[in-house]
């Protein structure tokens, strides 16, 4: 249920971001990316490797700023981090000194609330993504599914209105992967946050997403597609892949998205291109 | 190779080179003992000195106060290095400024700085404190250094995004980082506050295990020397031992630390 009413949880207009590179070259990343995330909107990113789809989430993080064009978060300017978001790293972000329930209990108790408290949402929570059990444990304890868990609950008990993720299930194996992605949804489904998602898997993107967007080639990635998913909710991540409709829709955004494929790989196997 | 396969192979070691040490320094080969008793003296006196020692307790003292020094010099000195690692990592101006007199001073050979500290602290146990704070403080300074500037850019990233002011920034990543790195450099500092201890007793002082050896040798007692030094590889062992409980239990949250399921 995307809700237009409210203000645009994350809106990019025209968005540059470069890098400064020794000798004073310079090299863009992304260039003019417009991109809107609806309150209650879940957004996929879909790109060749390399093409600046974490680049545009660290935009939207505040870790990043952009060279020209504006970042607003629910209609205001972002000025330093973003503190409505929260963000799901690709790699290994937990603290790796702090057991599975510390971890998730710190998002509370760096805001002050009382320990005994925090611990005990922080149960909860790992409760909700399936860890109940594994509260003492410490990160390298656990599986790598496991410690995506861990991150989603350590990210959802602060309950940020928007949620960034960047190819948060990347490292996972195919099965892992479907199953962190039914219950992405079963716990967005309580709640209907923004969501922006980077991902290189276009299926992924499709289960998820109510709108994929696709971004060409870096460097100077532009955003090159944007598509409605019309598939109905609430989804079965495995199920949902047999669907004709399914298949259509990847048929169509493939169709662009593979070029761009196919240019980023050569682009990769080159020396890398700079813009001066 | 079976664990007591093994054992039998490592004694099987001691049992050779004790015997050969005792053929070569009392039974006549051609003659002749190879190795003059006077200058190798030969495990049964050897054995006997340290029992002596024992027996006697005449030992007690000396152990207790090249123990009293070394855990001095440890304490002081990772104390220091730890705090002065976690304000250079966090205040690279202040670490540029005094980096080349850090290099200089951990340049110097430690040994020369030993009659210095006797001429200031005097003959008792605080000049050779000082002299293994010397040596223990640029491991653990340059170890806590290390880890503070290497925090994972990721952990970092998901601390602020969660939050975190630069103050707890410093308590829940900073902090923990940095200890974490001084921990695994335990064995070092540990080894090298006994040997700042056991070299400064050597160079001048009235007791501890040093002083021991460097007694022995005034007299030309080969035996005593010997003695102490195997007193002293049993009492650095012994101190390891300690220092792989306390390691497992502080880092069980390690990969590689024992104790976790790995």
């Amino acid at each position: 249920m995307v809700d237009t009413t409210r203000p645009t949880a994350v809106a990019l207009d025209e968005a540059t971001v470069a890098f400064r590179l020794a000798g004073d070259r310079v090299y863009t990343a992304v260039e003019q990316a417009s991109l809107t995330v609806e309150h209650g909107e879940f957004v996929a990113i879909v790109g060749p490797t390399g093409c600046g789809k974490s680049t545009l989430l660290n935009v939207a993080a505040g870790l990043l700023k952009p060279v020209s064009g504006t970042v607003r978060i629910f209609d205001q300017p972002l000025t330093g981090l973003n503190k409505d978001a929260g963000y799901l790293f690709q790699a290994d972000a937990l603290f790796p000194w702090k057991t599975a329930i510390d971890n998730v209990a710190i998002g509370l108790e760096i805001k002050g609330a009382p320990r005994v408290q925090a611990l005990e949402r922080a149960q909860g929570w790992l409760t909700s993504v399936g860890l109940g059990a594994f509260a003492g444990r410490y990160p390298h304890m656990l599986s790598g599914g496991q410690r995506k868990r861990v991150g989603l609950a350590q990210v959802l008990i602060r309950d940020p209105k928007i949620l960034l993720m960047d190819e948060p299930f990347g490292p996972l194996d195919a099965q892992t992967r479907q199953i962190m992605g039914n219950l992405l949804l079963e716990l967005w489904n309580a709640d209907r946050k923004a969501v922006l998602f980077v991902t290189h898997d276009l299926e992924e993107a499709i289960a998820l997403a109510d709108r994929v967007v696709i971004m060409s080639a870096g460097p100077s990635a532009r955003i090159i597609g944007d598509w409605k998913v019309p598939l109905a909710r609430p989804r079965d991540i495995s199920e949902i892949r047999m669907e004709k409709e399914f298949h259509e829709l990847h048929r169509e955004i493939w169709s662009v998205l593979k070029d761009e494929v196919m240019k980023g790989y050569a682009q990769s196997t080159q020396a890398p291109a700079v813009v001066a | 190779m079976s664990r007591p396969v093994l054992l039998l192979c490592q004694l099987l070691v001691a049992v050779v080179g004790l015997a050969l040490w005792h053929v070569f320094t009392t039974v006549p080969i051609f003659g002749r003992v190879l190795l003059p008793p006077f200058f190798f003296s030969n495990p049964i006196d050897v054995a006997s000195q340290i029992v002596d020692w024992f027996v006697r307790g005449t030992i007690w003292k000396h152990l207790w106060i090249t123990l009293l020094e070394s855990a001095l010099a440890f304490t002081i000195g990772s104390v220091a290095g730890v705090l002065v690692g976690f304000w250079f990592a966090r205040q690279p101006r202040v670490a540029a400024i005094f980096d080349p007199y850090v290099k200089m001073a951990n340049a110097l050979p430690r040994v020369v700085l030993a009659p210095i500290f006797t001429l200031w602290l005097g003959l008792g146990i605080w000049s050779k404190v000082a002299l293994g704070v010397t040596l223990v403080f640029f491991i653990v300074f340059f170890n806590v250094y290390q880890g503070v500037k290497e925090v994972s850019p990721t952990v970092l990233a998901n601390g602020r995004m969660l939050g975190m002011s630069e103050r707890q920034l410093t308590r829940h990543v900073y902090w923990p980082s940095a200890l974490s790195w001084m921990f695994s450099s335990l064995h070092t500092a540990v080894g090298f506050a006994v040997v700042g201890a056991v070299v400064g007793e050597y160079l001048g002082s009235a007791a501890g295990l040093g002083y021991l050896i460097q007694q022995a040798e005034g007299i030309f007692d080969v035996a005593a020397v010997f003695a102490g030094m195997f007193v002293l590889s049993a009492f650095v062992i012994l101190i390891d031992l300690l220092v792989t409980v306390v390691e497992r239990r502080l880092l069980v949250w390690r990969p590689d630390g024992a104790g976790g399921h790995g």
